[in-house]
């Protein structure tokens, strides 16, 4: 039985997906399922597969190898204009030649829709642009064509939104306003959005689901909570904010805990955190985890002792510490400014320490700098 | 102070050059033209003799006699219009959409035919046309010809050298305006529901319409007062008014009805071009 895959309706599955280009392989035998409802984020670095992933399920590419489900219609080779599935672009690409009314209108009229002038108005009100319907794109400021380039996507009710990199070209601080309003909207009209952007404070703000890509597989996929507390690779760790990793050794158990030796300091962390395949790993906590003392006083959880402050950065509502380790490691401390205790100065010896549950174990033979360092300039694929 | 000064001059100085160019080369000799259009020749004075008598009559008169070769000319210069859009619209857009490396090789081979003399290359389609050339003995051959019948000496040969000799005026603010298109534009078409023919007429024709609008009048307007293709590649039932005013100046020596003829056939251009914009709607002109 063929069934209009217009009307297709559900989750969306990619399976065993890949795309290559010659010798080029973008997406790499990539497997996802999206639930319906959910704000979904493909997050990654430039070239990691993300983009051609999207326009695969818009269907402006045609995988290799593999198939895309929409609910139970294989929409793997149909044509974009036949499938329930609209896209916000990158730089929005709206019609110049039409009015905001026109470029809203422009997907109902092809489906012969009849109350188009009532959803357009409705779809205007709901992004609060009514104002602008008959101005053309060109007279609009960024966030307001941003804006429109989403109401001409979600006018049509499609079961999947896609948006790429919708709020790239827009600056930080409407960019930070429209992450709040995206995310009101997906609520407010309850559609599924796939969302992929290089930045992760975005993914992390909107999304309920993140799937980090890098190289063209998935890295690591959950909760933004979950990625950020307990990341499984070292991509991920530095992708997704900033890591102290820590090279150690698996120095026995304790209960539900291992005990790592850190350069001969022992400490402890809980065996469901750790990822590490055999008795060598890397040991990682987040900047804001760690707590410095003076030497000598009295701390709870891991400690490391014989830091030096190597350097300090005010920046307001936290100080940001470089401490220089025994071993030759500089590690990062993010310190709120909030228990009165007048900072640290350049030179002094310090301990620090953090609770146990904090710790998360990399495999030994990863390559810590991955994810890290990612040049500004290859964001703006 | 100096300094304002000199910023207030400059301008004005950069433009001397060419007001000076346009004064001494186009300004003066259309007065000229002007003047000469409304003389009569002296009685009893030699050919080419002319007196002003502000005769406003040669008009009417310049025109009444040539309708025939107006109107000739306004039909082939449409035609050709026609023709060369509808060869350079799919050349056009294939150069700007579908050539990939070859885009820049295929721009040569558009313009490459000015490497030549224009009237080089119309003497050429005479050869091309003519009783030896191979389209004639081809074309009767296969039996879509009559064995006596001829392309040279009609219109059809005129219409077809005026749609060749202006095509890369057509071609390149065609190309011109498709390549600027945003690819992404016309994804987002197909993305919301246009399919490939529905995205050509909303998306990719309009916003092209610019190159459509450059391209005619660049067509158009050289090819309504052309003489060369007429001459060449026609015969004396094919004249247009270029053709009048060159023979009136050179052969005839009637300096007052030929200028007659040049400001009506530019006055028709200009009234026909003004509607012809107006009707297209700059407005709909990004």
């Amino acid at each position: 039985m063929s069934v209009d895959p217009i009307t297709a309706r559900g989750d969306l599955r990619l399976t065993r997906i890949t795309k290559s280009y010659g010798e080029f392989t973008a997406v790499d035998d990539l497997t996802l399922t999206i639930p319906k409802g959910s704000f979904f984020a493909l997050l990654g670095p430039s070239g990691c597969g993300k983009t051609t992933t999207l326009r695969m399920v818009a269907g402006l590419e045609e995988p290799t190898v593999g198939s895309i489900h929409l609910g139970e219609t294989d929409i793997t080779t149909t044509r974009p204009y036949q499938r329930p599935i609209n896209t916000v672009f990158q730089n929005y690409a709206l019609f110049p030649h039409l009015t905001i009314f026109e470029n809203i209108a422009f997907g109902l009229r092809r489906r012969g829709v009849k109350d188009v002038k009532e959803r357009v108005d409705k779809v205007l009100t709901l992004v609060e642009l009514p104002h602008l319907a008959q101005r053309k794109p060109t007279q609009l400021s960024g966030g307001q064509q941003q804006r429109i380039a989403l109401a001409r996507a979600i006018v049509n009710r499609p079961a999947l939104l896609l948006l790429d990199e919708p709020l790239g070209a827009l600056d930080l601080k409407l960019r930070r306003q429209m992450q709040i309003e995206l995310k009101w909207i997906q609520r407010e009209v309850g559609l599924t959005f796939v969302h992929v952007t290089h930045d992760q404070e975005e993914a992390m703000t909107m999304a309920d689901t993140i799937a980090v890509m890098n190289e063209g597989k998935i890295e690591q996929m959950g909760t933004p909570a979950d990625l950020y507390d307990d990341p499984e690779t070292a991509f991920v760790a530095n992708f997704l904010g900033q890591s102290n990793l820590i090279k150690g050794k698996i120095d026995g158990n304790d209960g539900d805990n291992v005990v790592i030796d850190l350069f001969g300091q022992k400490i402890s962390m809980p065996k469901s955190r750790s990822h590490a395949v055999d008795n060598s790993l890397y040991a990682g906590i987040r900047p804001e985890k760690f707590r410095i003392t003076r030497t000598g006083s009295q701390v709870r959880g891991n400690t490391l002792s014989g830091g030096h402050i190597e350097d300090v950065s005010y920046i307001g509502v936290s100080t940001q510490y470089v401490v220089a380790m025994p071993w030759g490691q500089e590690l990062m401390v993010f310190e709120q400014n909030d228990d009165g205790v007048p900072p640290f100065n350049k030179g002094e010896e310090v301990v620090i320490s953090w609770e146990p549950n904090f710790t998360f174990g990399l495999r030994g033979d990863e390559d810590i700098e991955a994810g890290m360092e990612v040049n500004p300039e290859q964001l703006d694929e | 102070m100096r300094a304002t000064l000199g910023k207030v001059k400059t301008p004005y100085l950069l433009l001397f050059p060419g007001f000076a160019f346009l004064f001494i080369f186009f300004i003066l000799p259309i007065i000229n033209l002007a003047q000469t259009s409304t003389q009569t020749p002296i009685a009893g004075g030699d050919t080419g003799q002319n007196e002003q008598t502000f005769a406003f009559s040669n008009y009417i008169n310049a025109f009444i006699e040539n309708r025939e070769q107006f109107g000739r000319s306004f039909i082939y210069a449409t035609l050709a219009t026609i023709f060369a859009l509808a060869i350079a619209y799919p050349l056009a857009y294939a150069i700007a959409f579908k050539s990939g490396k070859f885009k820049n090789i295929l721009l040569v081979l558009v313009v490459a035919p000015f490497f030549t003399s224009f009237l080089l290359r119309t003497i050429a389609w005479k050869q091309i046309l003519g009783e030896e050339g191979f389209v004639v003995p081809t074309l009767r051959n296969l039996n879509l010809m009559g064995q006596s019948t001829t392309i040279t000496s009609t219109s059809i040969a005129v219409v077809a050298g005026m749609t060749y000799n202006f095509l890369p005026f057509m071609t390149l603010p065609l190309y011109a305006s498709l390549e600027r298109i945003d690819p992404r534009t016309i994804e987002a078409s197909g993305d919301l529901y246009a399919n490939a023919i529905t995205t050509f007429r909303r998306v990719t024709l309009p916003l092209s319409l610019p190159g459509v609008v450059a391209g005619t009048l660049l067509t158009f307007i050289p090819a309504a007062g052309d003489y060369v293709n007429a001459a060449i590649l026609g015969s004396p039932n094919t004249k247009m008014i270029g053709n009048v005013i060159e023979s009136r100046y050179f052969k005839i020596v009637d300096y007052p009805t030929a200028a007659a003829l040049s400001f009506t056939l530019m006055a028709a251009i200009l009234i026909l071009v003004t509607l012809y914009i107006r009707k297209a709607g700059t407005e709909e002109l990004v």
